[in-house]
Order: structure tokens, then C-alpha cells, then sequence
């Protein structure tokens, strides 16, 4: 062979080349769509679960000798099916089932035969999470739920991603399937007249694991999970102005991460960042959907979280923002959502807009005692009214809930990046 | 069919707002439209009231000898008050019915699933 046709073949090979880092990936991106359509198929999370393990399985064994399939997912999609459908044969209890799906599928020997209509699989999506999020199940169950069946993520990845021994996360996820099947927690997208009510634990849910990442760097799969899950949404109920709301929020905050932390792995606040490390692309992205979101008029909690952020992306250096939108943002956000960590950001807003006597006398109100950024705040507008002593003691208050090590040293620093 | 207990319970010491005779009339005016709702849709099996936990008694058999005892089972606060048997599709539906209950008796609802009564794998029928 030609040294030409060796590069040639190599450069082939490195895009062909099917490890399994490349199906795990594939598994990221479809297991969630493939064990939707086969919840419904099926009528059961389990069975749906391990069929689409055993689907990856086989993929794992014949891919990297056959190549990718044109359509992976539908591949998965349909080898589940037929491996449920196999197994299910082989015992007597699942032969009456596979009658009562078949009765069902109105006597269609294909079960389920439905992965190449898209609108039915891309709702089965809508019920699951639908379902993952239903007001029955605590909320430690819905996120677990959720990353589990739709993101993929091992019971292991979930327990480390929220602090949680891997037998404790394993029970939660155990004990959530059995309320699902003994309580018959519905498969279904609710109506219209129940989306107020239900659309929230789901949108709650997403946001949870999007800051549940923000707060670990060493998990970056949460934050992009949290916005995969977004995107899904916004995709399928294309008319939901919080939906858009809550993708604008995540991909403006997401443009940010890379100038969230300093080098020694303290939080570096909106002032101290360094802009040109925000990601364009996503902050073209967040805004375009914030100028769809005003053009609705409809507004909402997450909406007004991501105008708020889009003034800010606006700015390229911080002296440039424009507070005064951002105040009159907070007006209205505190109007629908009126908790204490809300006027806490509304009053930082009003500081540099006003200066810190005006912040110092709004915060000064809040119930916040023990929250972490309060006292951080407080801290930094005594020090800017050049009350050195109080500021010495609110930053120590602020260093004993630092969630990080970094974090505290930063604020016994009194606030300053190491020499 | 799924079959659900909606449950409601008293609880030991709590002090409520008595009600006038004219107000009680209308919370039993309003369980019987809903009780009539319930079963019109096919959803009612069985509903009862029950005496106070101080008419409670409790029979024990060990070694074979039954033993008999003063009083409630259970050392809580709260005791089963009456219930609702009720058939429903899912557990949606069995929740709509707790939320108009709860409503008209101000009192909070749980909602419980009969064991063997779905159709689902396992559940053996």
C-alpha cells in the first residue's frame, strides 16, 4: 500500500472507528427516545429498561465489525422490541401479556411497530418525562427518574452526581418504578387544562439538574444533560413560552461556565469575569430565543431569569450593563416569584445602580440568615461603604457555608484573587 | 380495573372550627352529589364512615388463645376515619376524585392502590 493510501485508510478509520466510548455516547443521546417507545410498547419500565440495555449490548458486539446502522436509534429501537418480544415468549406469564398486547395493537403481530412514526415516538418522550415528573413521586425521585430513564445515566452516574451512596440511589429508583406500576401513575401527556399545574415540577426538575452541575465541575454531564432535556422539551411543546423560558436560561448561563471559576477554583462573580471566555454561540442562541419570548409577551419566572441574563450577555465589560433593564426585570420577576433569594439579586442589581447604601438597606430586610450568597453580599457592600470590621465578620460568616474549599479561602481573603 | 382507598383520618387533639348545622347539611349535600357522581361513572365501589378509635378493640392470638384488648391498634395521633373504594383508570383520575372529596370535607386525602386489582405483568391479574 501506497504511504498515501495508508493516510487515506487511516483518516477512513478514524471516522469509522466504532469503540465503545462512540456507543456509549450513541447510548447518551437515543437510550432515552428507545426506552420511551418501548415503555409504551411494553407497559412496563423494567422490561422497557433491560430490553434496551440488551439492544446496546448487542450493538456493542456487531457494530465495530458492521459498522453504524443508518439510523442508530431506530436500530436500538427496533432490536429491543424484538429481544423484549423473544424473551417474553420464553415465559408463560409473558405469553399473556404479549396476548394483551396484541389485543391492544389490534392483533398486529408487529408489537409496537410504531418507531418510524415520529410524532408518536417523539410524544412517547413528552409522556415519560411527563411521567418521571408526576406530583405523586418526591422530588428526589422525579430528578432521579429523570436522568436515569431518559438521560441514560446509570444508576451509579446519578448517585455520584448527587452525593448519594450508589445502594441508596439504586432504592430511590427501585422504590419510584414500584409506585409508578402498583399506583398506576399514567403514561400520558396531561391535558391542556393540567399543564399549569404539572408543567412546572417537569421544568423545576430540568433546572435542578443543570445547578446540581453548575455546583460540581467535576460532573460536566449533568449541566449538558440539563440542557439536552431543555432542547427536547422546547422542541415538543414548541408553545410554551416558560419552556423556551427555561432553554434561553440554561444556554445563557451555560455561555458563562467557562469564566465561572478561577484557576484555584473559586467563583469568580459577574464583575470579575472574564468576558471573552463566554461562548457566542450560545449567547446568540439564549438571546434569540429571550426576543421570541418578549414578542410573546407572556411573561414568566424563567423567561424573565433569561432577559435578565441576556442584558447581561449585552454587556462586554461589566461597567456597560445596563442595570436599569435589569432592575425593572426584577420588578416584574419579584412580582410572580417573590422569595427572598429573588430581592436578594434585585438589590444587587439596585447597588450599582444606586451604590451600596441603597443595596445595604433592601438587604438588610431579608430572611436569608445562613444562605451562603447573603452573607457573601453583605460582605462585599460593607466593604464598598468602607465598614471594614462589619465586612471582616460577614465575610468569615460567608467563609463558614462556602460550599468549597476554594471558596472559603477566597472569602477569608475578604474577597480578593490570591497575589 | 385499578381499585383505590381514599382514606381520610382524625387526628388526636386537633382542634377545629366546629361546624354550624346549616354548614354541616351542605358537606353532606355536597358528599352525596359527589357520591353520586362517583358512582353514575361507574368509579364507587363501597364508602363508609367509621366510629371514633375509642370504640377501637383489638383481639391477639398467641400460642392459640385470642387475647382482647381496649382500644386502637396502632399508638398514633391519627386514626382511619372513614374511606372511599373507588374503581379508576389510573392514578390521575383517582386523584380527581380525592381532590373533590378533600375539598367538600376539608380534610386531607390519601390515596392508597389495592393490591391485585391492575392488569399489568406481575401483578397476577
Amino acid at each position: 500500500m501506497s504511504p498515501a493510501a495508508v493516510a487515506e485508510r487511516r483518516d477512513v478509520d478514524a471516522l469509522t472507528v466504532i469503540d465503545a466510548a462512540r456507543v456509549g455516547r450513541i447510548f447518551r443521546e437515543e437510550s432515552g427516545r428507545s426506552v420511551a417507545t418501548l415503555i409504551r410498547v411494553l407497559g412496563d419500565i423494567d422490561l422497557a429498561e433491560d430490553a434496551v440495555q440488551d439492544a446496546f449490548a448487542i450493538a456493542l458486539r456487531r457494530w465495530p465489525d458492521e459498522g453504524l446502522p443508518p439510523n442508530p436509534g431506530g436500530w436500538i429501537t427496533t432490536t429491543a422490541r424484538n429481544r423484549a418480544i423473544d424473551r417474553l415468549r420464553r415465559e408463560s406469564r409473558g405469553r399473556e401479556l404479549l396476548a394483551e398486547l396484541a389485543l391492544v395493537a389490534h392483533g398486529d403481530d408487529e408489537v409496537g411497530a410504531t418507531e418510524d412514526e415520529e410524532g408518536a415516538v417523539d410524544d412517547d418522550r413528552l409522556r415519560l418525562i411527563f411521567s418521571c415528573c408526576h406530583p405523586a413521586l418526591s422530588g428526589e425521585a422525579q430528578v432521579a427518574l429523570t436522568l436515569r430513564l431518559l438521560g441514560g445515566l446509570s444508576t451509579e452516574e446519578a448517585a455520584r452526581a448527587f452525593l448519594v451512596a450508589e445502594p441508596t440511589m439504586a432504592k430511590r429508583l427501585v422504590r419510584a418504578k414500584r409506585k409508578i406500576k402498583a399506583a398506576r401513575i399514567p403514561y400520558r401527556v396531561p391535558a391542556d387544562h393540567d399543564l399549569p399545574s404539572r408543567l412546572p415540577a417537569v421544568l423545576a426538575v430540568i433546572y435542578l439538574i443543570y445547578n446540581a452541575g453548575l455546583a460540581r465541575p467535576d460532573e460536566p454531564l449533568l449541566c449538558a444533560e440539563a440542557i439536552r432535556l431543555a432542547r427536547i422539551l422546547s422542541a415538543l411543546m414548541p408553545d410554551e413560552p416558560e419552556v423556551a423560558g427555561l432553554l434561553g436560561l440554561l444556554l445563557l448561563t451555560e455561555s458563562r461556565r467557562p469564566a465561572r471559576l478561577r484557576s484555584d477554583g473559586s467563583l469568580a462573580v459577574l464583575a470579575k469575569q472574564d468576558r471573552s471566555l463566554w461562548d457566542r454561540a450560545l449567547i446568540d442562541e439564549g438571546q434569540e430565543i429571550v426576543r421570541r419570548c418578549l414578542r410573546r409577551d407572556q411573561a414568566g419566572p424563567y423567561q424573565l431569569q433569561a432577559a435578565i441574563n441576556a442584558v447581561h450577555a449585552d454587556a462586554t465589560t461589566f461597567e456597560e450593563t445596563d442595570w436599569s433593564q435589569i432592575v425593572l426585570l426584577y420588578d416584574r420577576l419579584l412580582e410572580l416569584a417573590p422569595t427572598p433569594v429573588v430581592a436578594l439579586n434585585r438589590a444587587i442589581a439596585i447597588g450599582e445602580l444606586e451604590g451600596p447604601a441603597a443595596a445595604f438597606g433592601l438587604v438588610g430586610e431579608l430572611d436569608l440568615e445562613g444562605y451562603q450568597p447573603f452573607h457573601a453580599v453583605r460582605a462585599d457592600l460593607l466593604r464598598r461603604l468602607e465598614r471594614a470590621e462589619e465586612a471582616a465578620s460577614e465575610y468569615e460568616r460567608a467563609a463558614a457555608l462556602a460550599p468549597t474549599e476554594a471558596e472559603r479561602q477566597f472569602l477569608r481573603r475578604g474577597g480578593r484573587a490570591p497575589e | 380495573m385499578p381499585r383505590y382507598l381514599l382514606s381520610t383520618h382524625t387526628v388526636e387533639g386537633e382542634q377545629r372550627e366546629p361546624q354550624g348545622e346549616e354548614q354541616m347539611r351542605e358537606t353532606h349535600r355536597r358528599l352525596a352529589t359527589i357520591e353520586q357522581e362517583m358512582s353514575a361513572s361507574g368509579a364507587w365501589v363501597f364508602s363508609a364512615r367509621l366510629h371514633g378509635p375509642e370504640t377501637a378493640t383489638v383481639v391477639r392470638v398467641t400460642g392459640g388463645e385470642a387475647l382482647t384488648t381496649d382500644g386502637p391498634f396502632a399508638e398514633s395521633k391519627e386514626h382511619l376515619a372513614g374511606f372511599y373504594m373507588i374503581d379508576a383508570e389510573d392514578l390521575d383520575i383517582a386523584l380527581g376524585w380525592a381532590t373533590k372529596v378533600s375539598e367538600t370535607i376539608e380534610r386531607p386525602i390519601e390515596v392508597r392502590p389495592f393490591a391485585g386489582f391492575t392488569d399489568e405483568p406481575g401483578s397476577g391479574g
